[in-house]
């Protein structure tokens, strides 16, 4: 019963082809763009999740601030206030589980004919467990680098390409500022930072060294920055405040002073990256549920034309035993096939779509079967939804009026 | 004795419309026995269709009561009567009133469908009425393929699968040539040699003829109700 009853509607949508062929693209249209809004969201969430993961978790950068000294305001991490005691006064409060004093600057590096200009970051071993950064070769420097200031060199995944290209890193000499360094690691890869940054465009020096032999501070000892991770996610809100105390009180700032340096919660700042992004996700899916809706207002309007037209079929049908269930049913399957066949070319499109924009733009794509089941099962609910009014108009018909019907 | 398959008893039916009630059958009362072979005539507006229409179980009458193979119509709902429909009565319309878009076969099996039959068995049922009705080699052509003459067997074929109690044929042969006509004639004379019970509506004497029995309509009563001389060669 039921599947010569399908076996009809399958004839029914093949009498019209140009109309159950349009009816249906309002379907295809909202199912693709609800799989590929979906896809690009998730793509966009697992990116940023996978950039935040990238950073460290609990993590706090100190900066030293803009100095006023001589009239001419620099920007932000210009100033020397911040020194690597003051990084270790922070390591020793309660709530902070490790530091790691930065020093920054760019430079080009030389090997053999290859150039390559890139950041450089001195620091101290703790930099690598605070950002949960292993090398994929070699080793990290120890404290025993750091004091006697070594000139080694751990690299990043990108400088290794383009100095290195498919040579083993391990144990090259570099140049860096005239200054020759032997490369002892190979950082894995971390992608892009969320804030788009190529993280693995970097090559790390113990701090001493970049001190004394690349940045040539004026003022010995200071830093750019501190990083330090709280012990965990409670103590974050306690840890800003005991810190921007701990400096304060080190610097000497008076009450009514302002701070020479600045405090900034950069798992806040992830948070909110992150949140946006969740925002764009479930609007772009809210948007393409708007077009599933509009096409299944188009399946009702066409079911609609459909059965004042075959009026005089269902009157036929009637009088030869067909109960209201019956017509009822007929009318409902016709809807669901439509939108359930509109439904799976939506799908294949969706994802032909996502590769499309994949390969296109390169951005990032989760197709989860999640998403899928879902514009699935709500596609073919849209299509009952909007198959039965005009279903139950027809099984409601009487007979003689429906068999008069010209 | 002949035993009644249908007994109406003071039935009225009335229309209403913006211009108020309009009476159309008025005080009817008939019964029509088991192989009996009924036609129904009467000038357009005598109520003849109305009264086929209940009779069908098509409509319901306003008033009166109307037993149909000892089922009381009037206290049927709407699927009770569905499956009267189904099982009891086959309909022959002056239309043919198939399905453009299924072939023949799907066409006759229709009232199985709804009985809920096998498709086995439906197809098969339906290929030996089809092939009686000399249709053979059209079990897949659709109804617009074949004659007016091929339709309305085909239809008379979908009215007999359900092997029903009583044929109603509204004006059977309506929109048939004289040759066909004659040819469809044939098979309801046919059909009622071997027991079926039909009924006839129609407004020409040649195909009234046909029948054993002519019940006259004129403004919704009954104004003649008399056997043939072909009941009485029959009797």
């Amino acid at each position: 019963m039921f599947l010569s009853m399908l076996s009809e509607a399958w004839h029914a949508m093949g009498a019209n082809r140009l109309r159950t062929f349009l009816t249906m693209l309002g379907m295809v249209i909202g199912v693709g763009a609800v799989v590929l809004m979906m896809a690009i969201g998730a793509g966009a969430q697992q990116s940023i999740k996978r950039s935040i993961d990238s950073m460290g978790t609990n993590l706090f950068v100190i900066l030293s601030s803009s100095s006023s000294n001589s009239g001419s305001r620099s920007g932000s991490g210009n100033s020397s206030a911040l020194s690597i005691d003051d990084a270790s006064a922070i390591g020793d409060l309660d709530d902070i589980e490790m530091i790691a004093p930065i020093s920054t600057g760019n430079a080009q590096i030389i090997y053999a004919g290859n150039n390559w200009n890139t950041s450089i970051i001195g620091t101290t071993s703790s930099y690598f467990s605070i950002r949960r950064w292993n090398t994929e070769s070699g080793e990290i420097f120890t404290e025993a680098d750091i004091r006697s200031v070594s000139r080694v060199a751990i690299v990043g995944k990108t400088v290794a390409e383009n100095l290195f290209g498919e040579n083993d890193p391990i144990g090259q000499i570099i140049s860096v500022k005239k200054t020759p360094f032997t490369v002892i690691g190979l950082l894995e890869s971390k992608g892009q930072s969320f804030d788009g940054r190529d993280q693995d465009d970097v090559v790390i020096v113990p701090i001493t060294t970049a001190q004394r032999k690349l940045f040539g501070n004026q003022i010995p000892g200071s830093v750019r920055m501190i990083m330090a991770q709280a012990k965990s996610e409670k103590y974050m809100g306690i840890a800003e405040d005991t810190i921007t105390d701990l400096i304060r009180q080190r610097h000497n700032i008076r009450e009514n002073m302002e701070n020479d340096f600045s405090v900034r919660n950069l798992t806040a700042i992830a948070k909110s990256a992150s949140e946006t992004t969740k925002t764009m996700a479930f609007l772009l899916g809210a948007i393409a549920s708007i077009s599933l809706l509009v096409g299944g207002i188009g399946i009702m309007n066409i079911m609609l034309v459909s059965v004042t037209e075959r009026t005089r079929e269902i009157g036929i049908r009637m009088a030869i035993g067909a109960r209201e269930k019956d017509i009822l049913l007929q009318f409902l399957l016709e809807a669901c096939v439509i939108s359930i066949v509109g439904c799976t070319i939506g799908v294949a499109l969706g994802l032909g779509g996502a590769f499309l924009v994949k390969k296109t733009f390169g951005a990032e794509i989760v197709i989860s079967m999640q998403s899928i089941i879902l514009a699935f099962s709500v596609a073919a609910s849209v299509g009952i939804f909007f198959g039965y009014y005009p279903a139950s108009k027809a099984a409601k018909l009487q007979p003689i009026d429906a068999l008069r019907y010209q | 004795m002949a035993k009644p398959i249908i007994q109406i008893k003071e039935l009225y039916k009335d229309y209403q419309n913006v211009a108020g009630i309009f009476p159309v059958l008025k005080n009817v009362s008939l019964t029509i026995n088991h192989g009996d072979y009924v036609a129904i005539m009467g000038p357009s507006g005598s109520g003849k269709s109305t009264f086929m229409n209940i009779l069908g179980c098509l409509d319901r009458p306003t008033k009166g009561s109307y037993i149909l193979d000892s089922h009381d119509v009037s206290t049927l709902n709407n699927n009770e009567l569905a499956k009267l429909r189904n099982k009891t009565i086959g309909f022959v319309f002056q239309g043919f009133n198939l399905l453009a878009r299924s072939s023949l076969v799907d066409n006759v099996a229709l009232p199985l469908v709804y009985a809920k039959d096998q498709k086995e068995l439906r197809v098969k049922i339906s290929k030996n009425i089809l092939e009686r009705m000399g249709l053979g080699q059209y079990f897949d052509s659709k109804p617009n393929q074949i004659s007016g003459g091929q339709q309305q067997r085909t239809a008379i074929a979908r009215a007999l699968v359900n092997q029903p109690k009583i044929i109603l044929a509204d004006e059977p042969t309506g929109n048939l040539d004289s040759k066909t006509t004659h040819e469809i004639m044939k098979i309801f004379d046919e059909l009622n040699q071997i027991g079926n019970t039909i009924i006839l509506i129609t407004h020409e004497n040649d195909i009234a003829d046909h029948a054993k029995r002519q019940i006259h309509f004129l403004d919704g009563k009954i104004l003649e109700d008399h056997m043939t001389e072909k009941n009485k060669v029959t009797v």
